[in-house]
Parts: structure tokens; C-alpha cells; sequence
């Protein structure tokens, strides 16, 4: 038994599987030329293909190839049909970029773009060229594209390591693994120092001396490893993938995870790569977490926004991200570990610097508290990682620690001299009365009170001040630092440390307290934001609550952007005072694209606004513009992460809300429709039950025994005779009625016109008695899909009109034919015709064809007809028959009638 | 003769109605019984034995089709239903429920005796058929499973065939689509309302004289079919 169920695929995994092919067939297909340095001939064999299959009819065109003057790769690029380049300023310079919205708008088959790690120039959508090819591909389009192996995220550092030179444009290794196929581009060493030499490969001027460094034959070899190994690892990967694919044998993945810390120290960033690749060749999840410690919450911000940096690179290196608050970073982490079943931690190799022998480094707390957890310790920064790192950090964010915070710390310590000054004056006057060493407790008291009210750093200086206040004046000699009897000495001692540890004391109680008031805080947002939100029932409320909401706890404007009928947004934010400079294009993106845009995101990171979409359970709702007034608020990821809790349930109020309107809408339409049927039914019921009894009478009168006068017979035959019409009159106000409420719904059966035609010749057989009927239906027509009592009224209403406006005796002929993809059926006569011009306005409702007329008759008949001809898709024409006389016709489409089950002389019985 | 009059119920709220039917029957030979409510209705259905009930189904006191369901419970007696109402879905439900025959007011007493009579003649015919029958210039044996027209054979298949012959066993009433599908296709074709339609246009063209204005296989429409003597009269 369980070796049957075990080799049946998992229908999980097929219906991934599907789920996948499905995307896949949507999505545009990536492939990357990868080579181990420039040179190797990527773009060449980029162009070369792409030639062939332009040759093979695929339509291809270059978005932009950097030919670096080479003559050979130039020749191949004249047949191809190359986009012009966007050109953008950049310090004075025009750059040519590549242009994505145009090569959007072209939308070719193939589109190839060269080096996938280029760094785009501000102002473009995006930071990185191949968030601009991850854009084409999800539009459909396939792309081929040349990567370095030195620009591989993960692989970086190791590169940097090899060569001593350092790249700053990297392409997440996701991009490369997720790529549909990789084509290797490979030289041996020796051929491409030789075309170095030769003068074949492309270097910039200023970058030449480094690029000698660079081109060293051990470089080039070590480089080629590396690039053929990555190769490997994928095509593993790929074969796994077929396996999966294929359902061949039992492939089980292993469910270990990986969780990696991320610290303070240098290299963090070394660690946080290893990880990724530990984790790609594990082919295992992985979690990267950063908990911050008090210590950590002091250090200046450049250094936390390094971290958070660190953080930000884990997550586009595929990890899963989180921030913790918390004193105890051992326990955090394995806490962590154990609630996400991540059974391998990667951390950082403490530095060797060990002030007492009971510490002990991190690695050695995290074995002791988990020793069933695997722990991988990783080499600290070299030389050239510390460097990177020094030079990423500023460029990133030259963030000043704000002023007024350094002058409430410089306050502290003013305060905390006064408060030594206060306390020695005080003390004075009662060394006389007291011994000294109550003097020390009013000084240890005094530590106490400052470490509580002013932190760490005031007690630290207040035991130093309190110290040297007791020395100076009350121990003997007085007013001198000397000190005569040694025993003082462990009194001061004792007074600093006891300065010190009761501030470090407090400072850790009053770090616990803000990080408890800190989480309260965001508890406490999001309690009163959800509750605000549940009781909203209208849009505009919804707006208010998140503008409040959002401006109390960000300290930033907001606003909601909603779509319109035609799913373009519009600003629907109460406050609409300007102060938020909303693009609408980058907000359109993000809700089409539903992923976050602007302000420290990927996608135009350089607009001040941040666009985070509306996500709810069934689709995009709006997208919510957010400008904070301090920007790092919004780096920090709690807050990010409050604010998209923020923006999901923003989401969700407004669809509960939309769904109020439909429901409402619903019940509103469905009132009116009751009413509406029971009203027409009632009338119906009201009005033709009279009308029988005048019929069902005057026929009886006619009936009588004996027989009655020819005059009294006339009249009650006339009494029945109007009391039919009567009837029909009402008949036809109610069809109207039910069909300009546009409630009619058609029964729509496959029907052969010639029974519809029939049951119609039948039903006005009275009024046609003394006309001549010619009826051309060819018995082969096709079944047409057709409500098929309306349409029997559209004929007796013909009938009846050309029998009312045509002598007795004269001709109707009604004909049927296939038009096209139409059947055109016509009821003409052979009488006075129609007034010229009158045409079109005889189906107007109480239309008749002459002005004044004793034939009797609302202009009903004709407005029915044209109403349900056309609810049938149909069209209704009134002509002059080329012989004389009116002609109606209507057309209906045809479609694919059902086979009739075919007959077979076996079938009986 | 007063001792054998067949006996017609009449349930109908409108007085004047009444009247007029009341008069038209008892002309015609029926002795005839009114009531008001459906109720009353029923009660006298089981008392009386009657050979006809002729039922309003927009009564103020229920439902006419419960009425309906109701007395097929029990009885066989023809049934001719009454019915104001515009659509024509409560019609096909009726007869479906196992009515014999609708009329739609406004009706003309001669439309109504013409089901009276038709629906008189069936049971009388009972089940036994004869075993030819005739309408128009058409003869059809039943034992010899032969159709002939003005003298001449015309071949029919199985499906024509059996098409015609539940015509024929519901001779002057109407069939809806549903019944014709059941009886002649099976169960599972109740959906493929067009399969009876083309066999009916078949059937027509092998049988009428001129298929869009036939004689005899009558299209009631948007409910179903009927087979008569002469539509013409």
C-alpha cells in the first residue's frame, strides 16, 4: 500500500506544477549569455543567435547593445532593428539609456539588452537594468541579455577577494537562477590575454590600470572556476527541476532552513552572502534576522541604516527578513529558529576579543542553548569587504542624527553637573552634624536619581563628579584631592561602582520600557485604525480614517488613490491641499503591478511619495501615497511593516465596503424587479379577466337560442371583436413595458424559422382572412437561436400591420433567406406603401404611418418589434417594396446550432 | 339521457366567467358544478366523479398547481386549465403537473368547447385505440406500423415514427417539449429541446401539405406540440 501511494505523484506538486507552466506561459522567456570576465564574447554570441532566429522570421530587436567599437560585433548588429536610445542627463552629460516604455509599446517577440547588471541613471523607473528586464518579461516579451560573473550578487565578495577590485553593480542571484536557460560563454585564460592583448576587449580609460590588476592569467583562470561552477550549480538545479517535472523517482527535498544573524560588526555583509549561497546549494529557504539590543538602538544612525542595509540585501538575496527588539540576542535567535523549524543557523565568527574569560562569544552561547542546532560559523570581513562596506554606507545615506536629540543629551550632562553642584552645597552645612559616611549616602542617592531620570552616560559622570565633590570637600585634608586616611579610597570604589552598575541598570530597565512602548504604540495604532475601519460604510470615511491614522502614527501625509470605472486612479483624499505631490503615472505602476513604488522601494526610488497598493483578498483597490516628513521612519522595517499592515487593511475596508454597495445595489435591484413582475402580473391578471368576460359574454349572446336579429348578432360580434383587440392592446403595453424595463429575459431555443413562421400564420389566421398569403421558406435553413414567442410576435405584429394598411385582397408575401452570417426574413405587401421619409419613424412608439387615419391602432405594433429584434442582436428596416407596397425585414445572426443526434435505423427501440 | 350527463367541474372565482362557461357547457350536454375555491374544489372532485374539471389557476385562495398535484394524487379525470398569465412557464408547469389542455384568456367559447370535445373524445377512446387512424388525408396503422398519405406510403423513421405515434396516443392535446423528450428520446434528453423540434419539422414536411401553415400538427409555442383533425374549422 504505501509504495503505491508513494510513487503517485503528489497531486500538490502537479497542481504547482501547472500553476507554474500556466505563469510561465504568460511571462517572457530570460536568457543569459554568462561569462567569467568581459571579453569572452557574450554580446557576440548574444547577436549571432539573434540574427539566425531574425532569419527564422521571430521578430527580434535590439533594446540596446554596447558595441565598445569592436567592428565585429557591429557587422552583426546592420540587419537588426535596434531601438533608439532614451537620452537622459546626467552631470551635464547626455547618457544614452535603454528605453523601456518604448520598447513596451513596440512589444516585439525578442528583445536583447545588454549587461543585465548596468546601473540605470537617475530618473529612469528603475535603479537597475534588470528590474527594467524583469518588467519586459512579465509584459511577455522574451529577452536575452549578457551577465559577468563578478556581478553576481552572492558571488561579489569572492570575486572582490580574488582580484582586489570591487564592483558595485550586482544582479541578485534570484535573476540568475530563475533565468529560463543559461548559456554559458566560455575562453581558456591564455586566448583571452591574448585578445587583451590583441587590443579585442573593451576597457575604459579610467579604469585601465585597475583592469591590468584585473587581467592577471591566475584572475582569469580563478574567475573561470567560478563561472563554470555557478553554471553547474544551475544546470543541477535545472535537472532537479526536471525531475520534479517529470515525476521520476522520489527526489525528496530536505526541509532543513537556513537562519542567518545579522549584526553590527563589519562584514555582516559576507556572512549574509555566504549564507545565500549555502542556501541556493541546499536548495533549502532560508531567514536572515537582526535583533537589536539596546546597544545596538544607541549607535549612531549611519550604522543602523547600514544594518537595515545589510538586512535589505539578505531579502533581495532571497531570505526571508525580520527584526527583533530584545536584550537577549542567544535566546531571540534560538526562539526564532525553533518557532520557524529552521534547523541550521549561519552567523559570524565572534572577533578574538574576550575582555573577561566568563564571556563567551555568540557562537558559543547559541551552541550551549541549542545543541541540536547546527551552527555554521562564518570568516570575518577581510580587508577589501571593509572597504566596500565603508564606501557603500556613505553613499547610501548621509544621515544626520537630528539636533535637537544632541541637545538634550549635552542638557543631561548639564544637568547632571548642576545636580552634583546642588547636592555638595546641600551637604555642606551638615558635615558638621553628620559623619561622613551619610554623606555618602546622600551622594549615592544622588547617582541613583540621575541614572533613573538621565540614563547611563549622566550616572557614569554623576559617580565621577560625586566622587571627586566628596573627595575635594568633605574628606580630610578638605578642599584638597589629597586624601589622608587610605580607607577612603575603597569608599570611592565602592561609590563609582556602584554609579555605574546602577546606571547600567536602569538604562537596560528604561531601553525594556521604550521598546515595550514602542510595540504598545504600534499595537495601539493598528487597534484604533482596525476599529476605526470596521465601522466605516462609506468610502469617503474610509479615506478620512487612513488619512488621520496614517498622518498620527507616521507623522506623514497620505493619501488614497481609488480607481475609477475605467481602472485609472484618481486622488480621492479628503485634504487635497497640495502638500502631497502625487504622480499619478508611478501610482497607476504600482496598482497595476501591485508591488510598492517610489520612496524606498525599487521602483523609482527617487520620488519623495511612497506608493504602496491596496491589496485585498480579490483584487487591487486603490493605492495609498504616503509622504513621511521624516524620511528614515519609513526605512525602519517595523514601520514599513505596520504600514503595509496599515495598507492591507485599508484594502479590506474598502472592499467590504464595495461589497456593501453590490449587496445593497442587489437588494435595491431586486425590490424594484419583485415589484415590478408583481405589478405587470396583477395587471395582467386584472385587466384580461374583464376582457374575457366580454368576449366569453358577447360570444354567448351570439350563440343564443333562438338565433338573434342580424343586428343584434352584428353588435355582439363587434362587442367580441373589440374586446379582442382590446386584449391584444393591453398584451402589447405589457410586453413594451417588460422590455423597456429591460428585464425581459429570452428563452432562447434552437428553432427552425419555418415553425416559428407557422405558429404565427396561425395565431393571425383572423385577421389575414381576406388577404392573399405567399409564404418562401427553403426547407433547409439553418436553426436559428431565437426567443421563439417573441419572434412570433414580431411576425403577427407584421401581419397585423400590413394587413391594416392594405385594401382586402391584397398580397403579403413573406420570405426567408440565409444573408451572410444572418437570416433575413421580410413581410412585404403589395398596398400604398409608406410615406416617403417615414421609414425609420414608423418604429417609433405611437407612430402610425399616416397622420390621420381611421384604421385603429396605437403605433405599439412596430416599437415591440423593432425592441425585441434588437435584444436578439438583430436589426428591423422598413422599405419600399421595389414593385409597390411596404416591406418589413428583420435579420437574426446565426450561430453554430447543435448537431441533431444523428439517426440510425439501429436507434429504435 | 338526464341520468347519463357527463358532469364538468368548474373552479373559477369570477362570477361572470362562470356564467359564460357554464352557459357554453350545458348547451353542449354537461351538467355542470361551480365552485369558488379550490378547497370546495377538491372536495367535489372526489364527491361528484366528474368527467371534467376546468381549473382557473390564478384563484385568491392557493395555488392552482398544488390543486393540481393534488387531484392527479388520486384521479385520472381531464383536466383544462385557465390561465391570465402572460408567460408561458406556468402553462408548460401545469401541464407537465398533468393538465390535459390551457386555454389563455381572453378565449372564445368555441376555442374552449373544441378542448371540451377533444379532451371528451380521448376519454371515451380510453386505451383502446383503433388500430388505424386518420386525420387530414393521412392514414396511419398502428398494427402494421404503415403511414400513408393520399393513398401513397411514406417512410418514416423509428424516431418519426415514435413522435408520431405518442401524437397520435394524445390525440388533441398538448405535449410539451419535456413529455415528447421523456417519451420518445429518454430521460437524459430533457435539455435538448431542438432534437424535437427538427423531428417535428420532419414529420411536417412528410406529412402537411404545406409545412409552415400545417393542419394538423399544431405548434404551441414555447410549449409544445398538438396533433389535430383540422386546425382550420
Amino acid at each position: 500500500m504505501p509504495n503505491l501511494s508513494e510513487r503517485r505523484p503528489d497531486p500538490d506538486l502537479l497542481l504547482a506544477k501547472v500553476k507554474r507552466q500556466e505563469a510561465e506561459a504568460r511571462r517572457g522567456k530570460l536568457r543569459i549569455y554568462f561569462g567569467s570576465s568581459a571579453g569572452v564574447g557574450k554580446t557576440y554570441a548574444m547577436l549571432s543567435v539573434a540574427r539566425k532566429l531574425k532569419v527564422d522570421g521571430r521578430d527580434v530587436i535590439v533594446g540596446i547593445v554596447e558595441t565598445h567599437g569592436r567592428m565585429d560585433t557591429a557587422a552583426l548588429l546592420t540587419d537588426l532593428e535596434v531601438l533608439p536610445p532614451r537620452m537622459m542627463p546626467y552631470r551635464g552629460k547626455e547618457l544614452g539609456e535603454f528605453d523601456l516604455d518604448a520598447a513596451l509599446l513596440r512589444h516585439p517577440s525578442l528583445i536583447l539588452v545588454d549587461e543585465l547588471a548596468h546601473s540605470n541613471v537617475q530618473g529612469a523607473r528603475h535603479p537597475k537594468r534588470w528590474q527594467d528586464v524583469e518588467e519586459l518579461l512579465a509584459a511577455g516579451i522574451d529577452v536575452f541579455t549578457t551577465l559577468n560573473v563578478q556581478h553576481l550578487e552572492s558571488l561579489n565578495d569572492v570575486v572582490g577577494g580574488i582580484t582586489d577590485v570591487r564592483v558595485w553593480e550586482t544582479v541578485p542571484d534570484t535573476v540568475f537562477d530563475d533565468a529560463d536557460e543559461v548559456v554559458l560563454v566560455d575562453i581558456p585564460a591564455d586566448e583571452l590575454l591574448e585578445r587583451l592583448r590583441a587590443g579585442k576587449v573593451y576597457l575604459p580609460q579610467q579604469a585601465e590600470r585597475a583592469a591590468s590588476n584585473f587581467f592577471r592569467k591566475g584572475n582569469l583562470m580563478a574567475l573561470r572556476e567560478l563561472a563554470l561552477r555557478r553554471t553547474a550549480d544551475r544546470v543541477e538545479g535545472d535537472v532537479q527541476a526536471y525531475r520534479v517535472d517529470k515525476s521520476i523517482g522520489a527526489v525528496w527535498k530536505t526541509a532543513s532552513a537556513l537562519l542567518t544573524c545579522v549584526g553590527p560588526d563589519p562584514g555582516a555583509e559576507r556572512v549574509v552572502r555566504a549564507a545565500a549561497r549555502l542556501a541556493v546549494q541546499l536548495n533549502a529557504e532560508w531567514h536572515a534576522l537582526y535583533v537589536e539590543t539596546p546597544g545596538l538602538q544607541r549607535l549612531p544612525a549611519v550604522r543602523r541604516e547600514k544594518i537595515l542595509g545589510t538586512l535589505k540585501l539578505a531579502k533581495d538575496l532571497g531570505a526571508t527578513t525580520a527584526v527583533i527588539a530584545d536584550a537577549d540576542v542567544a535566546t531571540s535567535v534560538i526562539d526564532y529558529a525553533r518557532s520557524h523549524n529552521l534547523s541550521k543557523l549561519v552567523i559570524g565568527r565572534d572577533p578574538v576579543r574576550r575582555l573577561w574569560p566568563w564571556q563567551r562569544s555568540h557562537g558559543q552561547k547559541l551552541a550551549l542553548l541549542a545543541p541540536d542546532i547546527d551552527l555554521i560559523e562564518i570568516g570575518r570581513a577581510d580587508a577589501v569587504a571593509q572597504r566596500g562596506d565603508a564606501g557603500n554606507s556613505r553613499a547610501e545615506l548621509p544621515a544626520p542624527s537630528p539636533g535637537d536629540q544632541r541637545k538634550f543629551k549635552r542638557l543631561r550632562y548639564l544637568w547632571t553637573a548642576l545636580a552634583c553642584v546642588f547636592v555638595t552645597l546641600l551637604s555642606m552645612p551638615l558635615a558638621a552634624h553628620f559623619d561622613r559616611s551619610n554623606i555618602v549616602a546622600i551622594y549615592i542617592l544622588t547617582v541613583v536619581l540621575i541614572a533613573v531620570r538621565l540614563g547611563r552616560g549622566a550616572a557614569a559622570l554623576a559617580a565621577v563628579l560625586c566622587v571627586c565633590s566628596f573627595d575635594f570637600f568633605f574628606v580630610p585634608p578638605r578642599f584638597s584631592f589629597a586624601v589622608s586616611d587610605v580607607q577612603y579610597f575603597l569608599t570611592f570604589c565602592i561609590m563609582l561602582a556602584v554609579g555605574l552598575i546602577t546606571g547600567q541598570l536602569t538604562a537596560g530597565l528604561r531601553f525594556q520600557a521604550r521598546v515595550a512602548a514602542h510595540r504598545e504604540e504600534r499595537a495601539g495604532s493598528l487597534y484604533e485604525i482596525a476599529r476605526d475601519l470596521s465601522g466605516a460604510v462609506q468610502i469617503d470615511q474610509v479615506v478620512k480614517i487612513s488619512d488621520e491614522s496614517i498622518e498620527r502614527t507616521f507623522r506623514a501625509g497620505a493619501a488614497l488613490l481609488l480607481p475609477n470605472a475605467a481602472g485609472r486612479l484618481e486622488v480621492t483624499s479628503a485634504r487635497d491641499d497640495g502638500a502631497l505631490p502625487v504622480d499619478l503615472g508611478i501610482a497607476q505602476w504600482a496598482f497595476d503591478k501591485g508591488q510598492p513604488a517610489g520612496f524606498g522601494t525599487d521602483t523609482l526610488p527617487g520620488t519623495e511619495v511612497l506608493y504602496i497598493p491596496l491589496r485585498a483578498p480579490s483584487l487591487a483597490r486603490g493605492v495609498l501615497a504616503v509622504k513621511a516628513r521624516n524620511r528614515r521612519l519609513l526605512r525602519i522595517p517595523e514601520q514599513r511593516q505596520l504600514l503595509d499592515t496599515f495598507a492591507a487593511l485599508i484594502a479590506i475596508a474598502l472592499e467590504r465596503v464595495h461589497y456593501v454597495e453590490v449587496a445593497q445595489g442587489a437588494v435595491v435591484q431586486m425590490e424594484s424587479e419583485r415589484l415590478r413582475n408583481s405589478l405587470l402580473a396583477a395587471l395582467s391578471h386584472d385587466l384580461r379577466t374583464p376582457l374575457t368576460v366580454l368576449v366569453g359574454l358577447a360570444e354567448s349572446l351570439t350563440l343564443t337560442k333562438p338565433p338573434l336579429s342580424s343586428t343584434q348578432f352584428d353588435t355582439a360580434a363587434a362587442i367580441q371583436e373589440e374586446a379582442r383587440r382590446m386584449s391584444t392592446l393591453v398584451s402589447n403595453l405589457l410586453d413594451m413595458a417588460r422590455i423597456e424595463s429591460g428585464e425581459v429575459k429570452l428563452n432562447l431555443q434552437w428553432q427552425p424559422i419555418e415553425e416559428v413562421v407557422g405558429s404565427a400564420l396561425n395565431a393571425a389566421r383572423g385577421m389575414l382572412k381576406q388577404h392573399r398569403v405567399e409564404v418562401h421558406v427553403p426547407r433547409d435553413l439553418p436553426l436559428v437561436r431565437i426567443d421563439a414567442l417573441l419572434i412570433e410576435r414580431v411576425l403577427v405584429n407584421l401581419f397585423e400591420n400590413a394587413s391594416k394598411y392594405t385594401p382586402p385582397g391584397s398580397r403579403i408575401m413573406l420570405a426567408a433567406q440565409v444573408l451572410g452570417d444572418t437570416l433575413s426574413v421580410s413581410v412585404a405587401d403589395d398596398g400604398p406603401g409608406l410615406a416617403p421619409g417615414r421609414e425609420e419613424a414608423v418604429f417609433q412608439k405611437f407612430t402610425r404611418g399616416e397622420r390621420e387615419s381611421a384604421t385603429p391602432g396605437v403605433g405599439l405594433g412596430l416599437a415591440i418589434c423593432r425592441a425585441i429584434i434588437e435584444s436578439h442582436q438583430g436589426k428591423i428596416l422598413a422599405a419600399h417594396r421595389p414593385g409597390g407596397g411596404a416591406q418589413f425585414t428583420f435579420t437574426l445572426p446565426l450561430g453554430n446550432p447543435p448537431l441533431a443526434a444523428e439517426e440510425t435505423d439501429s436507434g429504435h427501440g | 339521457m338526464a341520468e347519463s350527463l357527463p358532469v364538468a367541474i368548474l373552479v373559477e372565482d369570477e362570477r361572470q366567467i362562470r356564467r359564460f362557461v357554464r352557459t357554453a357547457l350545458e348547451a353542449e350536454g354537461w351538467s355542470v358544478h361551480e365552485t369558488e375555491t379550490l378547497r370546495q374544489g377538491l372536495v367535489d372532485s372526489g364527491t361528484r366523479k366528474p368527467d371534467l374539471v376546468i381549473l382557473d389557476l390564478g384563484m385568491p385562495d392557493g395555488d392552482g398547481m398544488d390543486f393540481l398535484r393534488d387531484l392527479r394524487g388520486w384521479s385520472t379525470v381531464p383536466v383544462i386549465v385557465l390561465s391570465a398569465r402572460v408567460g408561458e412557464d406556468d402553462k408548460i408547469e401545469a401541464l407537465d403537473a398533468g393538465a390535459d389542455d390551457y386555454l389563455t384568456k381572453p378565449f372564445g367559447i368555441g376555442e374552449l368547447l373544441a378542448r371540451v370535445r377533444a379532451s371528451r373524445r380521448r376519454r371515451d377512446a380510453g386505451a383502446g385505440l383503433g388500430s388505424t387512424v386518420e386525420f387530414g388525408d393521412v392514414k396511419v396503422d398502428l398494427s402494421l406500423r404503415t403511414v400513408h398519405k393520399k393513398g401513397a406510403a411514406v417512410h418514416l423513421t423509428p424516431i418519426e415514427y415514435r413522435l408520431l405515434g405518442l401524437l397520435i396516443a394524445n390525440f388533441g392535446k398538448v405535449l410539451t417539449h419535456r413529455q415528447i423528450l421523456r417519451e420518445v428520446w429518454g430521460p437524459s434528453h430533457i435539455e435538448d429541446g431542438h432534437y424535437v423540434r427538427v423531428y417535428m419539422g420532419h414529420l411536417r414536411q412528410k406529412l402537411e401539405d404545406d409545412p409552415t401553415q400545417p393542419k394538423h400538427i399544431l405548434t404551441e409555442t414555447a410549449v409544445g406540440y398538438r396533433l389535430v383533425q383540422n386546425a382550420i374549422q
